[in-house]
């Protein structure tokens, strides 16, 4: 196995452990499941507000699963390892980064639909739905790993990490809002919001490991 | 573990190898720690760094393995810390939710090697594979944070505090393994406030270096 499948099925497999991917899917349908209270039992407007709250409570759970990413890592001198392996300190966290996409954003979105159900949702339109956030939660994550690495020195950084990432998490929410509300009219064309979204990705991918990386760093001086 | 491990001796590390610090500085929080240090260390000797608390010594081991940067001074030696340096700091990087069993296996998978026989053993940890790294003493840890120089072979160890929680069996391993590494020719830097059998040299750290 290569290094870099090693690191991602390390953290993988150690979020799993600590039962992370429950409390994540469970915290979403809990926040899902809030909405028609907050909102009324008015199916017209759960169905018309869906979209936009599905990408909002999405962020949310993933962002609150940011919390410790690298906390545990800085503390406990797996970073300092982490740097001085053969593979680029930044291939490293790209790694742990796409082991936690596996273990928890897919799982998370997978649940979408489901959740979905509760706001009335078209299940015809959900296969595009789902489309939209597979193409759009990568950049969620790599924004949000730059919140976790500027915020991994402070002790109880998870808010900090979330003030931090959330104002990179608008256009992805605002390009996401968009192709779900297109998924779930008639005539609207979606490819072209996906294609934004899956832009969005492929730049924050490429670029957030070495801001991450940058910050890691810095903390660690 | 009464009779002496027997450590498998593969080739050689490079005989003309050394590492040379010059004039190095230290600043920590607006503070110089230490300044106008100066070193050499040659391949097959090992330097024991001793000090106060504060002296410096941990945040010398970080810049050698160039995990801290350095303030002043040149460091010269040429290997290449992501292959060719082993640093074991004060944190052991180890997981409390892995077993034995796969904290080994993934620090094997690192390495790019296999698990050796006998290696739990060989640490003084024999019995032990299916237990939580959690519930491991911290000797028992310590031992385990060995092993990474058994499987992965590189010529410089940087060793912060290498006896710490260590029963006499656990010394005599450390002792043993650094001999191992001397003897084939590679280079050893360890700070400690005990006494280090295997080192030759001893530099303090202190006020005035």
């Amino acid at each position: 196995m290569s290094l870099f499948a090693t690191l991602c099925a390390a953290h993988l497999r150690l979020a799993w452990r600590g039962g992370q991917t429950v409390l994540a899917v469970s915290f979403l349908f809990i926040a899902v499941t809030l909405l028609p209270f907050g909102l009324g039992p008015e199916l017209k407007l759960l169905r018309a507000l869906a979209p936009g709250l599905l990408w909002v409570v999405l962020a949310i759970s993933l962002l609150a699963t940011l919390d410790r990413l690298f906390q545990a890592d800085f503390e406990d001198g797996t970073l300092d390892r982490l740097r001085l392996l053969p593979l680029p300190f930044e291939a490293a966290l790209l790694a742990k980064l796409c082991g936690h996409f596996l273990v928890l954003v897919v799982p998370l979105i997978l649940s979408v639909p489901l959740a979905g159900l509760l706001l009335n949702i078209d299940g015809a339109r959900l296969p595009l739905l789902l489309a939209a956030m597979l193409c759009g939660a990568p950049a969620l994550v790599m924004l949000g790993g730059i919140g976790a690495g500027l915020a991994v020195s402070v002790r109880r950084g998870g808010l900090l990490t979330v003030l931090i990432a959330m104002p990179f998490y608008v256009p992805v929410l605002i390009f996401g809002a968009a192709a779900s509300q297109a998924a779930l009219t008639d005539g609207t064309p979606i490819w072209p919001y996906l294609g934004i979204l899956a832009a969005l990705s492929a730049a924050t991918i490429l670029l957030a490991p070495f801001a991450i990386a940058a910050a890691l760093r810095a903390a660690q001086d | 573990m009464a009779e002496s491990v027997n450590f498998d001796s593969d080739t050689d590390f490079a005989g003309d190898a050394f590492l040379r610090a010059e004039a190095l500085a230290c600043r920590r929080g607006g503070r110089v720690v230490f300044d106008q240090l100066s070193f050499t260390v040659k391949a097959g000797q090992a330097l024991h760094i001793g000090g106060a608390n504060g002296s410096g010594k941990s945040s010398l081991l970080r810049q050698l393995a160039g995990l801290l940067p350095l303030a002043a001074g040149t460091l010269a030696h040429p290997f290449t810390p992501s292959r060719q340096i082993h640093y074991l700091g004060h944190e052991d990087g180890l997981k409390a939710a892995f077993s034995v069993a796969e904290t080994l296996a993934f620090e094997a998978a690192l390495a790019q090697t296999d698990v050796p026989p006998k290696l739990l053993a060989d640490l003084g940890l024999a019995g032990c594979d299916w237990q939580f790294v959690g519930d491991l003493s911290a000797g028992q840890k310590h031992r385990l944070t060995l092993a990474r120089l058994r499987l992965d072979r590189r010529p410089l160890w940087l060793l912060d505090e290498p006896l710490t929680a260590l029963d006499e069996s656990g010394r005599k391993l450390v002792d043993d393994l650094a001999a191992a590494h001397l003897a084939r020719g590679g280079m050893i830097i360890a700070a400690s406030h005990e006494a280090l059998a295997f080192a030759d040299e001893r530099l303090h750290l202190g006020a005035g270096t």
